[in-house]
């Protein structure tokens, strides 16, 4: 197999190199258990991008039962504008530590994702709430297709390099294993998020309303709870969260594009289902054991299939483990029952 | 046509005799008044028909039985495909156009099932979303099939592909008649894409006011309901996915001999994704709609190329939006303010499921007791 | 008497909630029969489970002397099983007629290619569907509004058209899910004399019911669940007094209207 270019040839949708900057990394040649563990690796960082969209996904669907198109399009927003952010504070403040400067560019992601996020749910969706079940599902591909073309306006069309302001040399844990700090980062920065979210969500009033809501709308709102503000609450959190997984998706390939929200947001839908959608905790699982298969995929996929597919395919597995999921277990790993209610 | 006719405005309420005169009318001379502004038009217009015969399909899918089909375009990806195969030097294979037309809608016909017969048991959101990753999958092979055995020639696509041959008449060659006078192979290609777009109203239109129409619109308004009256459920929707499909694989044969080369590129998720706004701009679930939902959005960007182009040149002295960000941003904004504010569609005819006359002559008789 | 349907041991479970245990009941040909019981004594899931949207756990269903498929609903209906929802459930933008029409769908045959081709067979099956389905809303007294979209006709209409679509499937049970909800005295009054008729033209009818004076008047023989068992069933009058429903009733803490 030859080694893919990360930047230029590729196609615009196929611009999901999971696999590609570690690849080469991979075929030095090594043993068979320091490649496992490599994939395992590599499955783990991407997983837990994932993971964190999948969230989003999964907090939104779970109160509205809607299918939030446009949430990977917020991520890919989220990159563009901590990308923008750190360009210009480069040139203002040149001297700035490079650990700083990515603070301030994901605070502002963050901010402009959650306003974001509140304006789709409060312009779009809200007004579709008691609509025709087509329309709200919809209006959401219209607003991703919407907030791509605004993006190519204000980026172009070009792939921007993404500033590594973490290092991404690579480190030798294990010999013949390596690991970045920015992947290393991810890991433990998603981990993080996701256990600020579950005790968010299990701790604390809002948490209890969110609950309330997603068991019952009229009900939680009889009970006092402000259900209007506790949806767009779930859409400016779900924002939040697809923000930092933006750039951390863009840090870890170094590129960024008008384009690039469009593989992961369908991936961590499937991670999603995958765990179970409405389900946090399944989100999260989901999220990781997706990267992992995505990974292992792509690492052997071309000795299963005797040469004929190469990893260019890796994006199938996605969608087949989609596609194998709603087939047999359309409750997901941990989740609720999704096929019609009787 | 009925309701194409009622969609004409003024006319259609006061005289639908008239009005549908009118259509066609318009429709036969069309060309003619595109090819005053140049032989491109023309051309725009053979591709505004081929999108009326995919909003069709997709109507049916969609608008009739209400499931959100977000792959739509792979179906007609494989109709090109099937005719690029069988039809061009790449293969060094050359079936007739009428052997492949068949093929080509009967592989699309059985994609459809196939794809269709393990999800369609899902909710909608979920078809949609699994509809949309089948769409990329096809995209995924046609992008690297070329390695190691070449079947699809990968990004390049294949090319020299050969044009539509009815019976020994080649439509890609100007037509001569005497000595100085010729049709131009565009308006052969128009006429024709015509009738099969008229071909298809007539079938459509049958299938909607018949029993299996009113089976669709029934599971569309209320799945539980409907399976309470003895509809089989799946059988219908698996029936709409496979006939939309059809109609997708119809159309992308016509679309492959057309153009003469097919490539991954001309079946992106946008693609989809502009037919089906298409069928929501004009209006879900009836045909007119549709069809003016096809005609309008096919038209509008390429009249915004020609319009929007030089005017911000003379404004701002370079192009801002470049004609295809203009076509997203027109798509995008059409969807979702149409969902917003015009749910019903550009032409919001309710689609009826009965003959009138049925039911008339049945009161006539009642009458007459 | 000939038996119709004869439910031997139902038995459902949702999750944590046995909805129903062990339900038998027998229902003949051409009575009334009424279903009652205290809100979620398991009337509707039971026939959710009879029409085919549920699969039961345990049990069987005997239709005509012979068994009823399970969790198949077009299946059940083919056999004579017709029922309405305690929601009003129409097409809602189809008219009152093409409603009643679609109801037809099971006894009609016309296919993809009948219909393409608009051959006699079809053109004539058109027809008569059409036909049909006009002397059915005549039959509910609502042939006015044949032509009215059925989502602008007024509730008590609704409720009609829902047994006149039910009736198109040509049953020989009709299930009627609380047929008389939200109706005023009037229109309840005229719906038991429409099920009246029905029962006369050879229908036989299972109805589940709140308004206890209407299950009283119009049921030859009524059961009654409480908490998925059936505690009792026989003709309304000894019903009425057994200590058991009496209880049912006021233990349960919600009244039957």
């Amino acid at each position: 197999m030859t080694p893919r270019s990360v930047v230029g040839v590729m196609p615009a949708r196929l611009m999901d190199p999971t696999a590609a900057p570690d690849w080469r990394l991979v075929r030095l040649g090594r043993g068979i258990m320091e490649t496992l563990i490599q994939q395992l690796i590599n499955g783990l960082v991407i997983g837990s991008v994932y993971a964190l969209i999948a969230l989003g996904y999964t907090m939104v669907y779970g109160i509205l039962g809607l299918i939030n198109f446009a949430h990977g399009d917020v991520l890919m927003v989220g990159a563009l504008v901590a990308l923008q952010t750190m360009t210009f504070l480069m040139g203002m403040a040149p001297g700035m530590s490079p650990l700083v400067m990515l603070s301030i560019a994901l605070l502002v992601a963050i901010v402009v994702c959650m306003l974001l996020g509140f304006t789709m749910e409060r312009l779009a969706y809200r007004r579709l709430r008691n609509a025709p079940r087509l329309a709200p599902l919809i209006t959401a591909i219209g607003v991703s297709f919407l907030l791509q073309t605004i993006a190519m306006i204000i980026w172009g069309r070009n792939y921007h390099t993404y500033p590594q302001l973490i290092s991404t040399t690579p480190l030798q844990p294990i010999e013949g294993v390596f690991i970045t700090p920015v992947q290393i980062t991810i890991i433990f920065g998603s981990a993080a998020l996701m256990i600020g979210l579950l005790l968010l969500v299990n701790r604390t009033k809002i948490g209890r309303a969110m609950r309330a809501t997603a068991e019952n709308h009229r009900v939680a709102s009889l009970m006092g709870v402000d259900t209007n503000a506790v949806i767009a609450f779930t859409f400016v959190i779900g924002a939040g969260l697809a923000a930092v997984a933006g750039v951390m998706f863009a840090s870890n390939y170094g590129i960024a594009h008008y384009g690039m929200g469009f593989m992961p947001g369908l991936k961590a839908f499937t991670a999603a289902v995958l765990g179970g959608i409405g389900n946090l905790g399944g989100a999260m699982l989901g999220g990781l054991v997706l990267g992992v298969v995505e990974s292992f995929g792509a690492g052997y996929i071309e000795n299963l299939t005797f040469g004929f597919l190469n990893s260019s395919y890796q994006d199938i597995f996605a969608f087949l483990i989609l596609g194998l999921v709603l087939i047999f277990r359309p409750t997901g790993l941990l989740g609720e029952r999704v096929s019609d209610r009787a | 046509m009925n309701e194409l006719a009622a969609a004409v405005p003024w006319l259609g309420k006061r005289n639908p005799l008239a009005a549908r005169w009118l259509i066609i009318i318009l429709a036969i001379t069309a060309p003619l008044v595109a090819w005053q502004f140049g032989k491109s038009w023309v051309r725009i217009l053979d591709f505004a028909l081929l999108y009326m015969l995919l909003a069709m399909g997709l109507n049916l899918v969609v608008g009739f039985a209400g499931l959100l089909d977000l792959g739509y375009i792979a179906f007609y990806a494989v109709g090109a495909y099937t005719f690029a195969f069988l039809a061009s030097p790449h293969f060094d294979v050359h079936l007739p156009f009428w052997t492949i037309l068949p093929l080509g809608a009967g592989f699309a016909a059985m994609a459809g099932i196939m794809l269709g017969f393990p999800v369609l048991r899902l909710r909608g959101d979920y078809l949609a979303i699994v509809t949309l990753g089948f769409g990329e999958i096809v995209r995924i092979f046609m992008l690297n099939l070329n390695y190691p055995v070449n079947i699809t020639n990968g990004p390049q696509g294949i090319n020299m592909i050969d044009p539509i041959n009815l019976f020994g008449w080649d439509l890609s060659r100007n037509l001569q008649i005497g000595e100085n006078f010729s049709i131009n192979s565009l308006f052969l290609y128009y006429y024709f894409f015509l009738l099969a777009v008229a071909g298809s109203i007539v079938f459509v239109h049958r299938l909607q006011i018949s029993r299996v129409g009113r089976a669709w619109a029934a599971m569309r308004d209320d799945e539980l309901a409907a399976k309470a009256i003895g509809i089989n459920t799946r059988n219908m929707k698996l029936l709409a996915f496979s006939l939309g499909a059809t109609f997708g694989g119809l159309s992308g044969c016509l679309f492959g001999a057309f153009q003469g080369f097919v490539s991954p590129e001309s079946f992106s998720l946008m693609e989809s994704i502009a037919v089906l706004t298409m069928v929501v701009f004009g209006g879900m679930g009836n045909i007119a709609g549709a069809l003016v939902g096809a005609f309008v959005l096919a038209l509008l960007p390429e009249i915004l190329r020609d319009v929007a182009v030089p005017l911000q040149q003379t404004l701002f002295g370079h192009v801002l939006l470049d004609p295809e960000v203009l076509r997203m941003l027109l798509l995008s904004l059409a969807m979702i303010l149409m969902m917003l504010l015009r749910p019903a569609g550009l032409i919001p005819a309710r689609a009826r499921y009965s003959h009138d006359h049925h039911l008339s002559n049945k009161l006539k008789q009642e009458a007459a007791k | 008497m000939i038996t119709l349907l004869e439910a031997r041991n139902i038995g459902k479970r949702f999750g944590g909630l046995q909805a129903l245990s062990d339900v038998s009941l027998t229902i003949r040909k051409g009575e009334v029969y009424g279903l009652i019981g205290p809100n979620g004594a398991g009337k509707t899931t039971f026939f959710n489970v009879l029409t085919g949207a549920y699969t039961p756990d345990g049990g069987e269903f005997v239709f005509n002397g012979s068994e009823l498929p399970t969790g198949k609903p077009h299946k059940v209906v083919g056999r004579g099983i017709a029922r309405t929802f305690q929601n009003i459930r129409l097409f809602r933008e189809l008219t009152a007629l093409e409603n009643v029409m679609a109801g037809h769908h099971i006894r009609t045959k016309a296919g993809v290619w009948g219909v393409l081709t608009q051959n006699r067979f079809t053109r004539e099956e058109e027809r008569l569907t059409t036909e049909r389905a006009y002397e059915l809303l005549k039959y509910v007294g609502i042939e006015r509004f044949a032509e009215v979209v059925s989502k602008n006709l007024s509730y008590g209409d609704q409720r009609r058209l829902e047994i006149a679509r039910a009736l198109a499937t040509e049953p020989q049970l009709l299930a009627l899910d609380e047929p008389a909800a939200g109706m005023n005295a009037t229109e309840t009054a005229q719906l038991k004399a429409l099920i009246e008729q029905i029962r006369r033209d050879g229908i036989t009818v299972m109805l589940i019911e709140h308004d206890v004076k209407l299950v009283m008047g119009l049921c030859d023989r009524v059961a009654v669940l409480d908490f998925g068992k059936k505690i009792a069933e026989d003709v309304p009058a000894v019903v009425q007094k057994n200590e058991a429903v009496i209880a049912a009733y006021l233990g349960g803490g919600k009244h039957a209207h």
